[in-house]
Formats: structure tokens, sequence, C-alpha cells
């Protein structure tokens, strides 16, 4: 599984995108998150506030129990500010 | 149409190209914007999410087509580094009438500012942030929901 992270979530993380193989029971954006919280620190800072924290599957938005599967690409985001 | 580039645009020409030969079109309704300075900015950089991109703006553009009978339409949205007064972002839409021209063109900015995955991040004197965004951008996109 891909994952993609994008401006000051990307700042957080201190990498633009990364390979993860999360066990079969995370099965949605949001088991995703919480499973990445508690792999370093660093993944726990990015997710501290995840009111503001926006992702997309696939190059989709998504809601926190939008299902993922392994190949999928999931990108996580702050609010978008274009225009 | 959709483009997303690092390159500027002229709005003369690109409405030019997209209204080229076609009579029904009566009216056309543009909006360029611009990198503010309301001081000490130096510059702004646009990042976007190359393909994500370019899927949202396609469903903007097809969704403004599908609520009013345009004759043609473009967006064009600028990434990478911009200095003040620099153009960010064109809206063009023609139709057969004036009014349809202005709503449409409305609609794409409103629904581009909350649905297409940009983000800014201000380089001034005082250092650098991230722009952070606005509630009343989300209230401008609410006005254009359906009814029933």
């Amino acid at each position: 599984m891909k994952i993609l992270y994008f401006a000051w979530l990307r700042d957080k993380a201190g990498m633009s995108e990364r390979q993860v193989s999360p066990p079969p029971g995370v099965a949605t954006v949001g088991a995703l998150i919480d499973w990445l919280t508690d792999q370093d620190e660093r993944q726990a800072a990015v997710f501290a506030d995840r009111s503001v924290v926006r992702f997309a599957v696939n190059q989709d938005f998504a809601e926190a129990d939008t299902p993922i599967g392994t190949g999928d690409e999931v990108a996580f985001f702050p609010p978008v500010t274009g225009g | 149409m959709i483009r997303v580039q690092r390159e500027g645009f002229d709005i003369g020409r690109e409405i030019a190209a997209l209204t080229v030969g076609n009579p029904r079109i009566g009216g056309i309704a543009s909006f360029v914007g611009l990198v503010r300075d309301l001081g000490g900015l130096r510059s702004m950089t646009l990042e976007h999410y190359p393909g994500m991109t370019e899927r949202q703006l396609a469903r903007i553009d097809a969704e403004a087509h599908r609520r009013w009978p345009l004759e043609a339409s473009l967006i064009v949205h600028r990434y990478g580094r911009l200095e003040p007064g620099e153009p960010i972002v064109l809206t063009i839409t023609a139709s057969a009438h004036r009014q349809t021209a202005f709503d449409s063109c409305n609609f794409l900015m409103d629904w581009l500012k909350t649905e297409a995955p940009f983000w800014k991040r201000e380089e001034a004197a005082s250092g650098e942030h991230w722009v952070a965004a606005h509630a009343d951008d989300d209230a401008a996109r609410d006005r254009w929901q359906e009814t029933g």
C-alpha cells in the first residue's frame, strides 16, 4: 500500500511517500490512521489533530470508514487552499 | 477543459482558442486569481496532488456542464513558485446567454477552492507558513447545493 503526504503533513511526516504493509485487520482509512499513529512518533505527530487531516483513496476524497486494501494509494493532506 | 501547469497563461489567447468558430456563444465570463500581497510576501508556492488534481478539476468542469448549457469552459490552475501579482488560476465559461456564463464561472471557482487538491505556502520576510483553509470558502461552495 502506498501512502502519500502533502503540505504540512509531509513536513511532519518527514517524507512525501512510503510503502506500508498493515496487518489484514486494517481495513479502513480510520483503522490505517490508528495503525500508522502507533508506528512511530513522527506518524503520531502527523495525526495528532485528526480534525485537520483530509484523505483520499486512489485519488478520490474518502471518509474514515472508506475501505482500503493492498495496492491502494492512500493520501493524507490538510484542507485544500487552491484557487 | 482543464489544465494544470507551472507556466503562466494569456487570458486573451485562452478565450480566443476556446471560443473560435462557435457562433452560438453569446457571452463569455472569466475570472483570474492573483497572488495577493498584503505586506511582506516574497513568494507563494503552490503544491498539488498530480493525478488527483486533474481528476477533481475535470469533475468540477463536468459538473458545471451538467448544471448549465455551456458552449465551452476552461480551468487553468498553476503550481510551483509564484511571485506577488502573478496569476494563479483562470476560469472561463462561454454560453448563449450572459447569466449562464456568470453563474457557471462563479461556480467553478467556488468548487475549485474546496474540491481541488492544492495547498499554498507563503514565503515572507518573517518566515514561511502554510495558508490555512477558510470556512467562508466552504460556505461559498455550499450555496451551490442543489435542493430536492
